[in-house]
């Protein structure tokens, strides 16, 4: 794994620990920050260290995210992604996780794509999926979801 | 004796239902593999709103305790732990399937599962109202370093890297300072509007434990699992009561060590079955057949890691401090029921404690009953293709998330947490402290604020914070913790490195 895969995740974190240390002692009232400024103070030093030691390249903690880690996962993020922040509240929870939890399916199924057979047993599969959150969430919970079923 | 006053409440009919539908689930979804115990509890929460508080903490409570027995069962007849805590179990229990002793593998595990986490309930019923009562001199000073313990002790010794658990720690106590302060009523770090209300634990709990499981499971691509479930042969049960019996030496050896490593914080049920497993070798006559399909093997793996699950609950029912991520979890569950555990729990919900406390009791033994009728399919459940568990799960979380408080909001922050936690934990971060930071960093700040108000009017912070047996016993193993992991962490490294320059 390359020196930069713990110097821009490290870089992120110690980015965020300046931010929030510099919230905690700049922001009104102080009686309210109190607790922020003695965690940030602690956030912000860990933080440098770790990216101190991604710069110097003494990192050696964790596997990194390799290419074909990133390859297999991209299209599952994307998905979830648009299902969480844009199709669930568009479509509606139902028919939003329907179409994610198929899409999902089809991408990281093993089963041939090209036989007729794998694509019946997915669908079934989906539908299932379906029927078990309806029951679980509309029936037995009674969660009112944004849009409900099919746009309604 | 309390407790028994309470048994008739665990046998009420929807109770008794909860708790069988919780322990026969709790073994399907522990089989499973990718399902550890935790992530299991963490998508039940949702579940439970509707429930009474003692209803909800039943299914919760079973469905932990066998999630963690059930992972022996995919351990057994796939090679794969259904949890961390099952690893041990491979060593031995798949050995004997391949042998065709699998149904004897099974019925060992259970057994010694049983014996393991009654003796750990029972250690949970009786220490937990006295340290309740020792809880009772704890002030402000002491339980804002508690809190700082469960975070560090998690931190460090949960983590292969103490700074970046310790570091974990502290990003989940600035996002439990996300959102309006309680005393003064000001704004902190709200960048969003949804973020007003600061961050609800339990979407935060399933994002941190689900959504990392969901895309390692997309890291994996189009794999098949390869696994295969060995067949099960029949095993008269009286044969594995009286073999458990006659390896009375693993059994009273893994019970002990899992009791004990169940009380300290921040060390799991892996830790305890392989340190069982270990010692139970290093003990026992036979020693040499250990790893070849031993039955020793599984009762000393199998009662420590079900040993563990009723002692780990000790800090978090006296003194509000969950000592496991899974303990964390549970304190969620507790809070949405708006029952704060701690000293005054026993007096004043003591219904809802002790009911909770026997569940776990009945459901022990149920798990035994049921384990061995429902392994089979709990087996093939655990072969249901990753594709379909990933969409589950991730399906699960967004709807069990929506569904705390019919909020939008809540699922984007279950969607961010848990794809920021993924890629962090690629990286050498690791959500248990991060999680235990978020739940007990209010609890910090609370304490820490009343503590400054009490020292500003008496002695001075200094010495309130830092005076007193009490409070330099908290510190002392807070640096204790610390420095220990940082020596092992060094210890490892130099290994690490004696091995790289042999293999150059």
């Amino acid at each position: 794994m390359s020196r930069w895969q713990h110097v821009v995740p490290s870089g992120i974190v110690a980015a965020v620990g300046i931010w929030v240390c510099w919230i905690s002692y700049t922001q009104q009232p102080a009686q309210a920050f109190l607790f922020p400024r003695l965690i940030s103070t602690v956030f912000v030093v860990l933080a440098l260290w770790t990216f101190g030691k991604a710069v110097l390249g003494w990192s050696r903690v964790g596997d990194g995210i390799s290419r074909r880690i990133f390859i297999n996962i991209a299209p599952g993020l994307l998905v979830l992604l648009i299902y969480v922040f844009w199709a669930a509240r568009a479509l509606g929870f139902y028919t939003a996780g329907t179409l994610a939890f198929f899409i999902l399916l089809s991408l990281y199924d093993p089963a041939p794509h090209s036989e007729a057979k794998s694509w019946i047993k997915r669908a079934a599969i989906t539908l299932g999926f379906l029927g078990v959150m309806y029951g679980l969430f509309a029936g037995v919970l009674n969660v009112f979801t944004p849009r409900e079923v099919l746009f309604q | 004796m309390e407790f028994i006053g309470y048994f008739g409440e665990v046998f009420q009919p929807v109770s008794f239902m909860l708790l069988l539908i919780g322990t026969i689930g709790g073994l399907i979804l522990g089989a499973t593999p990718g399902l550890s115990p935790t992530m299991a509890v963490a998508l039940l929460i949702p579940f439970t709103f509707q429930l009474e508080a003692a209803q909800g903490l039943i299914l919760l409570g079973a469905a932990y305790t066998s999630t963690v027995a059930g992972g022996a069962v995919s351990a057994i007849l796939l090679k794969i732990p259904g949890a961390p805590a099952n690893i041990a179990t491979t060593l031995d229990g798949h050995t004997m399937a391949k042998q065709g002793r699998g149904a004897e593998a099974l019925q060992l595990s259970f057994l010694a599962s049983a014996v393991g986490g009654v003796f750990g309930v029972f250690l949970l019923i009786f220490l937990t109202p006295v340290l309740a009562q020792w809880a009772l001199a704890f002030g402000p000073s002491h339980l804002f370093w508690l809190a700082i313990l469960g975070v560090t002790v998690i931190g460090t010794l949960d983590s292969n890297s103490v700074v970046k658990g310790l570091l974990s720690g502290c990003i989940g106590m600035w996002l439990a300072t996300i959102g309006f302060d309680d005393i003064m009523g000001a704004q902190r770090f709200i960048f969003h509007p949804e973020l007003s209300g600061g961050i609800n634990i339990i979407p935060a709990l399933i994002g941190l434990f689900a959504i990392p499981q969901v895309l390692t499971m997309f890291a994996r691509g189009r794999e098949p699992s390869g696994a295969e479930v060995l067949a099960v042969q029949r095993h008269p049960i009286r044969k594995a009561i009286g073999e458990t019996l006659r390896r009375y030496k693993s059994l009273i050896l893994g019970t002990g060590i899992g009791s004990f490593i169940g009380l300290i914080p921040g060390v799991g049920g892996q830790i305890a079955g392989l340190v069982a497993y270990d010692q139970a070798r290093k003990f026992s006559s036979e020693r040499r057949k250990f790893g070849t399909g031993h039955s020793e093997g599984v009762i000393a793996a199998e009662s420590a890691n079900n040993a563990m699950v009723g002692p780990s609950l000790v800090p978090l029912l006296t003194l509000s401090v969950p000592g496991s991520p899974t303990a964390a979890v549970l304190l969620g569950g507790l809070l949405i029921h708006g029952i704060f555990p701690g000293s005054d729990l026993f007096d004043n919900h003591p219904d809802v404690a002790w009911t909770f406390i026997n569940s776990m009791l009945v459901g022990q033994i149920l798990m035994c009953i049921f384990g061995l009728y429902v392994a089979g399919l709990a087996a093939r459940v655990a072969q249901v293709p990753q594709s379909v568990m990933a969409a589950l799960v991730l399906g699960l979380a967004v709807f069990g998330s929506y569904s705390v408080q019919n909020s939008m909001g809540d699922v984007y922050v279950m969607a961010a947490l848990g794809v920021g936690m993924y890629f962090l934990e690629r990286f050498g971060f690791a959500a248990a402290p991060l999680v235990l930071g978020l739940i007990l960093g209010p609890i910090a700040e609370a304490n820490f604020i009343q503590g400054s108000m009490i020292a500003d009017a008496t002695t001075g912070r200094l010495t309130y914070f830092f005076g007193g047996a009490l409070n330099l016993a908290l510190i002392g193993i807070v640096l204790a913790s610390v420095i220990y992991s940082a020596w092992m962490e060094i210890r490892q490294r130099r290994i690490d490195r004696k091995d790289e320059e042999a293999l150059a």
